[in-house]
């Protein structure tokens, strides 16, 4: 592990009206690992990502993002500076084809000018086609290529959460925020995913953040973990430090007799 | 990429022969100037529809203002013609500018927030640019301006080109899947690096610009001008144009265009007719083709592997 974190969150939070829906969150995250933030629903995961990818500004608190204060910054700058994620509920461009899905999110990294293309220069061409041979290579690594102009809706489930990552990582993260990837998987296709995620983190030098809902899946391929409830860090630690801390059993009780009970 | 291109020249090269055989059947008098003015009039309302396409219809930001943008174009152009003695050519380009520099000036301040505030901005300020017009005597009031007659055939359809090349070759291009990653899911567009507010001003601007166009072409065709012709009305009409050929289809747009210009044509006499028809003609699509003439779908389509086109991003690459 080197000594400089990639991330550093410290005493993050955020309210909605009254309701502190993240309060005092930290975390550090040194390059390369890959480290899983779970939690019952509503636990405030998800507001967790759209506080590190500008989504929300923090009332409270500061995250740096290679020693740069990235607080507030407004998300597509987020990305440019190098974190890119999913959506727990798919959010693709579905009328897009799926190779502009992924060509969309090469779009920073292009250069070639508005002018160029309503004129057709050299540039545009050269640009167009950089973009289009980068977003074929990627569709191969998630073995999308042979679909890739169908329109994003028509995909599979499963797929279109391949395409979600695919089209994150086109984007050029140092850090790769997954939330709840294995949603409405069957067990087979979390297993592939989850080989998946571990090949991509080596492939391309990520620093990966997970959320899951389902602890089980996590303890499998995180080094660390935390665990939030109700908007607070309760715990964090290697998987085995988490799975035997009685705050976690606890909020994951509570959970499932309130699943239950639904 | 070579066939591509060769694509884009074939239909240049159709689309100059069309108007070369138009042009030979004016220059020999076997099209009358009622036809003639039909046609202009088509080129009129296709580069306003191909406009407006471009930022409801690619970008999805609801704009219900055109009109103010083609008062804009077409009083500017005429001050610069009759006012300011300058060439045509001169008054059309002024005209596009400063209906662009309105775009910038109603666009930034709207299309930074996420929502609808566009289509309350651009209705006040179609509005506040009639009452201004109807209030400045330099102009003529509600009485308006008499313009000369110097749009031509060749000047209009050369127009039509220009706009629809431009748009379309902004559209088939990482500005055009921007705006369109805008218009399906502006918060993943974000997220994947995109400069939204940047891009919904700069197609709105883009449309605004052409529709100044159009201005200038519309106020030298009739003669005269006057707020009246900049209603409320005349941006519904626009707005018909992009509905009806199918929300993101640049074809379609063009194609209802040209279907409702020659019915409204026929109607010119009728006008309550002519409501009634329109409407009928909107709830008939409503019902059977909520998508539109064309749906996302462009005319090349249709032509299986020959210039492929989807969804509004075509030969991008
Ligand atoms: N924009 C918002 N406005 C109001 N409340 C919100 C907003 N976003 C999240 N919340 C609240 O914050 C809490 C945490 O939500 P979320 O982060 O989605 O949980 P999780 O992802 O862990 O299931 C929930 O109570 C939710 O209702
Ligand atoms: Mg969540």
């Amino acid at each position: 592990m080197e000594a400089k974190p990639i991330l550093n969150v410290s005493q993050v939070g955020i309210s909605f009206g009254g309701l502190k829906a993240v309060a005092g969150f930290n975390l550090e995250l040194y390059p390369g690992e890959l480290i899983g933030l779970i939690g019952p629903n509503g636990a405030g995961k998800t507001t967790v990502f759209n506080l590190l990818t500008g989504v929300y500004t923090p009332t409270e608190g500061e995250i740096t993002f290679n020693d740069e204060r990235i607080n507030g910054l407004a998300p597509y700058k987020v990305t440019r500076k190098g974190i890119s994620r999913t959506f727990q509920n798919v959010r693709l461009f579905n009328e897009q084809s799926v190779l502009d899905n992924v060509k969309v999110a090469y779009h920073s990294l292009a250069s070639h000018s508005i002018l160029s293309s309503i004129f057709r220069l050299q540039k545009h061409f050269i640009g167009e086609q950089e973009m289009e041979a980068k977003a074929i290579d990627f569709l191969k690594i998630f073995q999308l290529d042979k679909v890739k102009d169908e329109k994003a809706k028509n995909l599979p489930y499963g797929e279109q959460r391949r395409l979600e990552i695919a089209r994150a990582l086109a984007a050029g993260p140092e850090l790769l925020l997954l939330d709840e990837p294995a949603a409405g998987m069957n067990p087979k296709e979390t297993k592939e995913l989850m080989e998946l995620i571990s090949f991509i983190r080596e492939q391309f030098n990520l620093t990966i953040l997970l959320i899951e809902h389902d602890m089980k899946l996590v303890m499998g391929i995180c080094e660390r973990i935390s665990v939030l409830d109700h908007g607070l860090l309760i715990a964090e630690g290697t998987p085995n430090e988490v799975r035997n801390h009685p705050k976690v059993i606890e909020a994951y009780l509570g959970e499932e007799v309130v699943s239950n009970h639904a | 990429m070579l066939k591509k291109v060769n694509t884009f020249w074939f239909s240049i090269v159709l689309a100059f022969v069309f108007y070369g055989i138009i042009q030979l059947l004016i220059s020999t008098a076997m099209l009358n100037p009622f036809y003639t003015n039909t046609l202009i009039f088509i080129c009129i309302n296709i580069i306003l529809a191909v406009s407006l396409h471009l930022v409801i219809g690619i970008t999805g930001q609801f704009s219900i203002g055109h009109a103010g943008f083609l008062a804009l174009g077409a009083y500017i152009s005429a001050i610069m013609t009759m006012k300011l003695g300058m060439p045509f050519s001169v008054a059309l380009i002024a005209g596009g500018i400063v209906a662009a520099l309105a775009g910038l000036v109603v666009g930034v301040p709207s299309l930074r927030l996420r929502g609808d505030y566009l289509a309350i901005a651009t209705l006040g300020f179609a509005e506040i640019i009639r009452i201004i017009f109807l209030n400045i005597d330099y102009v003529g009031g509600a009485a308006g301006m008499q313009v000369t007659h110097a749009t031509t055939w060749t000047t209009s359809f050369l127009c039509l080109i220009l706009t629809i090349v431009v748009i379309a070759n902004f559209t088939n291009s990482r500005h055009g899947r921007a705006c369109i990653s805008i218009r399906e899911n502006e918060i993943a567009a974000d997220a994947m690096g995109i400069n939204t507010t940047y891009y919904k001003v700069a197609a709105f601007v883009i449309g605004s610009f052409f529709a100044g166009i159009a201005g200038g072409l519309y106020a030298h065709n009739f003669y005269i001008i006057q707020p009246v012709n900049f209603g409320f009305l005349k941006s519904f009409d626009i707005l018909i144009f992009v509905v009806l050929g199918g929300l993101g289809s640049l074809s379609g747009a063009v194609v209802s265009a040209i279907l409702l210009t020659i019915v409204s044509t026929f109607l010119q006499g009728l006008p309550e007719t002519r409501m009634i028809i329109y409407s009928l003609v909107l709830v008939m699509v409503m019902l059977y083709r909520p998508q539109g003439l064309m749906g996302t779908r462009e005319i090349t389509d249709y032509f299986g592997k020959w210039g492929r086109v989807k969804g509004g991003n075509q030969y991008g690459g």
